[in-house]
């Protein structure tokens, strides 16, 4: 049994109580009129602000319309100040909610595939699945606040916008309030209920006399992985990619979807190698630790490879329609967008194609750090263009967000941990994988 | 100069892993043993180094990446800079992502093929080659030990048949 220790339970809370100041901080400092958010572009005095005289005095040059156009700019530019806070918000939450989702992904596959190597890990697996309930909540929370109106994150959600907006009041159909909340319901509704059946029905098996259990965790697995596919792409249709309602690609979903189980992964390999060196999981050995390292190296590939995909033939065909996308995220994410690919392909890529570096824990902590500091970029690259623009920033909004959602994740991780034996008793499974060796 | 070699012959692999840890343990230098399929962890048990072929696969495959890119950006980039469909030609970072899929295809071409050229050249593979097989059976369900003989010709007989060989031979080389 894991108890959750004194130490890193006060070290969520500290977390959780820093992250909620800054938060506060955050939206303290947000712009509430015109005025401030001038006088606060005006004040940063920098590139940003230099780059808004330029179009401003590009706008005004074009004499019908500059008097409006400048009214309208201030009034964008304040909504992309206040939506700064909330974007922070909802980066982290669906950062954390994701890496959850990710491994529950991972950990149905191992299931539906039998794995013989993993069974030794499930319980780490189901322990940070724990946060789906929580953090699915929380983006819930975020969600149904914006269908409020209580933000702009989602330009959709904007009456005003879509009357003067066909292609908005094409999609309308789709993107409404209503329908979207109901869509986020059924999808956060059916992996948070196999999540926690599965979770029912593992821990049961350790007490049963035959294997009842894991075959229905078996069948409900292969089944959870077919409705996890489809609304894990409607997902990133709705809360991601309609944050840029004009814009469209077909293979977003598994361009999320790898963002997500990479991260997931990683998180495993990291909370695994973290259970071990405090001695609470034996049996684990460096073949495990190698496996997950192979999964991180080749899941990061599998998601270069759909970035770039995504990226080329957009590039490539360069249609106005679709190129805006990445127009402004090359103009203004410069750094966070070419540095993700460095983060996310390049690191791992050199880091994990060595066999014996897979086996070294500090290597595998390392580059599993990197790889998730490189998919919360790639979130943060996916969403703040279109709510924040250029005024973008990685300050105290988004680390307090990050920590506070960080220090729940901990929180809930680690109580999941300490409430099963860390080790499954009548798995099938469990003896090959005691004896696992590569 | 002829020596004389001692062939143990074996028909299950788990005989053949004790058999070969036995004689390592004895310190006795095993010249080779042949299988008709890879026997896991015989390598281990022999105390073979470790390949260095992945090493040379990733080398290749850097070379063929450095062959792709100096070939593009000569042929695309400087030598006729040509406007082909409004691709940006004046850099090679510009048009970059065009390139990639040849980068990628290329890494992977060299890499691959030029390990396979390694392996065939390290292991003396090629067609026309003689086979160097002392006993068929080892192609079909027999394992074989192959020890040379120091004068100690009855002690390496006792050892082996203690191991359980189902026949032992003694050749010359």
């Amino acid at each position: 049994m894991y108890t959750f220790s004194n130490r890193l339970k006060i070290a969520s809370f500290i977390l959780m109580a820093v992250g909620v100041l800054g938060i506060g901080i955050g939206f303290m400092a947000a712009p509430s009129t015109v005025e401030e958010a001038k006088a606060i572009v005006a004040a940063q005095g920098d590139g940003h602000g230099d780059a808004h005289a330029v179009v401003a005095e590009g706008h005004g040059a074009d004499a019908q319309h500059g008097e409006a156009h400048d009214a309208s700019h201030d009034e964008h530019l304040l909504h992309q100040l206040q939506n700064k806070p909330w974007s922070a918000l909802y980066v982290a939450a669906f950062f954390f909610m994701m890496i959850s989702l990710g491994v529950l992904a991972f950990y149905a596959i191992q299931r539906a595939a039998q794995a013989g190597w993993s069974p030794l890990l499930f319980r780490v697996m189901e322990g940070i699945t724990a946060y789906l309930v929580p953090g699915g909540i929380a983006v819930f929370i975020i969600l149904a606040l914006s269908v409020a109106h209580m933000n702009h994150l989602f330009v959709w959600m904007d009456a005003d916008v879509v009357a003067n907006d066909k292609l908005l009041l094409g999609k309308a159909g789709y993107l409404n309030g209503p329908f979207f909340l109901i869509r986020a319901a059924i999808f956060l509704g059916g992996w948070m209920l196999y999540r926690e059946y599965s979770r029912k029905l593992s821990l049961a098996q350790d007490e049963s006399n035959d294997d009842a259990n894991f075959k229905l965790n078996f069948r409900i697995s292969a089944a959870f992985l077919v409705f996890y596919l489809i609304t894990e792409s409607i997902m990133s249709w709705d809360w991601i990619m309609s944050v840029d309602p004009h814009w469209f690609s077909t293979l977003f979903g598994w361009y999320i979807f790898a963002s997500m189980f990479v991260s997931g992964i990683t998180v495993i390999a990291l909370v695994t190698i973290y259970l071990k060196s405090k001695g609470y999981l034996p049996d684990v050995n460096d073949s495990h630790i190698h496996d997950l390292a192979k999964f991180m190296f080749g899941i990061s590939i599998f998601w270069t490879y759909l970035w770039f995909s995504q990226f080329m033939l957009i590039w490539y065909s360069n249609i106005p329609e679709e190129v805006t996308y990445f127009v402004s995220r090359i103009a203004d994410y410069k750094l966070p967008f070419f540095g993700m690919v460095a983060l996310n392909f390049l690191f791992p890529l050199l880091l994990l194609m060595n066999s014996e570096f897979k086996r070294v824990n500090w290597f595998v902590v390392m580059t599993g750090v990197v790889i998730l500091f490189g998919h919360y970029l790639d979130i943060y690259t996916a969403i703040m263009p279109a709510t924040v623009g250029d005024q973008w920033s990685i300050g105290i909004p988004e680390i307090s967000s990050v920590l506070f959602f960080l220090g729940m994740f901990i929180f809930f991780v680690f109580r999941a941990l300490s409430k099963a034996p860390l080790q499954p008793k009548r798995n099938p499974f469990i003896e090959e994988s005691k004896h696992f060796h590569y | 100069m002829a020596s004389k070699v001692i062939h143990a012959f074996y028909d299950d692999d788990d005989v053949l892993m004790l058999a070969v840890k036995k004689v390592k343990a004895a310190k006795h230098h095993i010249e080779e043993v042949y299988c008709p399929f890879p026997v896991h962890g015989l390598d281990k048990a022999m105390g073979l180094a470790p390949t260095r072929l992945a090493i040379t696969s990733f080398l290749y495959g850097c070379v063929g990446l450095t062959v792709a890119v100096v070939m593009m950006n000569y042929i695309m980039i400087e030598d006729w800079p040509q406007d082909i469909g409004g691709k940006p030609s004046f850099s090679y970072l510009e048009n970059m992502p065009a390139f990639v899929p040849i980068m990628f295809e290329l890494t992977v071409f060299f890499a691959a093929h030029l390990m396979v050229i390694t392996f065939f050249l390290r292991s003396r593979l090629w067609p026309f080659k003689e086979a160097e097989n002392p006993d068929v059976r080892t192609t079909d369900d027999h394992f074989l030990m192959e020890i040379e003989i120091h004068n100690n010709e009855q002690e390496l007989k006792d050892l082996l048949m203690d191991t359980g060989a189902v026949e032992i031979n003694i050749t010359e080389k």
